[in-house]
């Protein structure tokens, strides 16, 4: 999981407190699910343990306290060599849309109905993230939903695919138990 | 809703082969269609027979309360110049005219006044972005710049309904999005319908509602959303 380093890079640009690191994230990855405070403030400890951010300030309000963090050199360090290794391709292990197809399949039940719906699914999906795409031009949200768009268009040609090994199968029946 | 156009158990067949089983699809005004499925399931050959540019050999085409099928070549070739707007996969333009000259056609063949039809011509291609385009030809533009020319000619003359097949087919994704995005905007705007053919999972979430087509029959059409 990525997070921590994404939040290195959002303390890269200078120190901030929890709450801005989470909207800061949230803003880059629109579409995308929001992180949640829990996620944020246990990738702080994490990295505040391993010497890549540090506490710079922390004041005590009416509330509960504001801890403002900073990266650290070895943060920069850590933030640098991540950017520059790129990731592993896959794994692309079966999903709920090929584990319920297949178990469909498995039963000698027709999928083409679950196939047919599940594409209309996604292509409102589509359709959301597309809307979206048109409402920015800052390039780094557009390439964040690209990524979600390209899923789903992943995800659409295995489901025509599918569809059409269904359709054109006379064996469905005979699939191995 | 209003139905503008309607096909109702068309058959198409091109020598020993099928394409069209039997098709009953309709289109109200206003609204923008996707027609989508695998190669060789009749897909262009559906749009053709709805533009009037095929004939189906049986069932019937109904455009406004008109039978297209029953309509003679010269007055479905009239009633398309005047009704409807068509945009291909590659542009089609014609590589001689520059592309104002290109926007400008439809204008002239319908006797429209040159100065006029140019100003007309001129203010599509800007609201679609190309006003800088103008003055080239055709192998002076790329492909996204060729398709925003020929989405601009398609809708010149005030189509109320535009057809488009595979508007996206030639062009990488971003700019095939942006040519989508200006075809969906305009012809939405003009309040035309829009009947796209494609393979683009794009395009089809653009439409408000898709129609699947297989092997020559319709296979799932959605309900208007």
């Amino acid at each position: 999981m990525s997070v921590p380093r994404v939040l290195l890079g959002i303390l890269a640009e200078g120190p901030a407190h929890g709450y801005d690191i989470k909207l800061a994230h949230d803003r880059r990855f629109p579409g995308a699910r929001p992180l949640a405070f829990g996620q944020v403030y246990a990738a702080l400890a994490k990295l505040d343990k391993d010497g890549l951010v540090e506490v710079v300030e922390r004041v005590r309000e009416a509330g509960p306290d504001r801890t403002t963090y900073a990266i650290t050199d070895a943060g920069r360090d850590a933030l640098v060599g991540w950017l520059s290794a790129p990731e592993p391709a896959g794994p692309y292990a079966a999903d709920d849309l090929v584990r319920k197809t297949v178990t469909a399949l498995r039963l000698g039940r027709d999928a083409t109905g679950f196939l047919a719906g599940q594409r209309q699914v996604h292509l409102d999906a589509m359709k959301g993230l597309l809307d979206l795409q048109a409402t920015t031009n800052d390039v780094a949200a557009r390439i964040v939903i690209d990524h979600a768009v390209e899923h789903l268009d992943a995800d659409l040609r295995w489901l025509e695919t599918a569809a059409a090994r269904v359709g054109s199968s006379t064996e469905d029946r005979k699939v191995d138990a | 809703m209003t139905v503008l156009l309607q096909a109702k158990s068309v058959r198409k067949s091109f020598a020993q082969t099928e394409a069209l089983r039997g098709v009953s699809v309709e289109f109200n005004a206003g609204e923008t269609v996707a027609i989508t499925g695998p190669s060789g399931s009749g897909k262009s050959t559906l749009l053709l027979c709805l533009a009037g540019i095929l004939r189906p050999v049986a069932g019937e085409v109904t455009y406004d309360r008109q039978r297209l099928d029953l309509l003679g070549e010269a007055d479905r070739t009239r009633l398309r110049r005047r009704e409807m707007g068509v945009v291909l996969q590659f542009g089609q333009l014609v590589p001689e005219l520059t592309a104002v000259q290109n926007v400008v056609l439809p204008l002239l063949l319908e006797r429209h006044e040159r100065a006029a039809a140019r100003r007309l011509a001129l203010s599509w291609l800007e609201r679609l972005g190309a006003a800088d385009l103008a003055d080239k030809v055709p192998a002076e533009l790329s492909g996204g710049q060729a398709q925003r020319v020929a989405v601009a000619r398609a809708l010149v003359s005030g189509p109320r309904v535009v057809f488009a097949d595979e508007p996206t087919g030639a062009l990488d994704t971003v700019a095939g999005e942006q040519v989508l995005g200006q075809l969906v905007g305009a012809v939405r705007d003009a309040g035309a319908t829009l009947v796209m053919v494609t393979h683009d999972n794009r395009v089809a979430a653009s439409a408000d509602r898709e129609i699947v087509l297989r092997d020559g029959a319709v296979e799932a059409a959605g309900i208007a959303t």
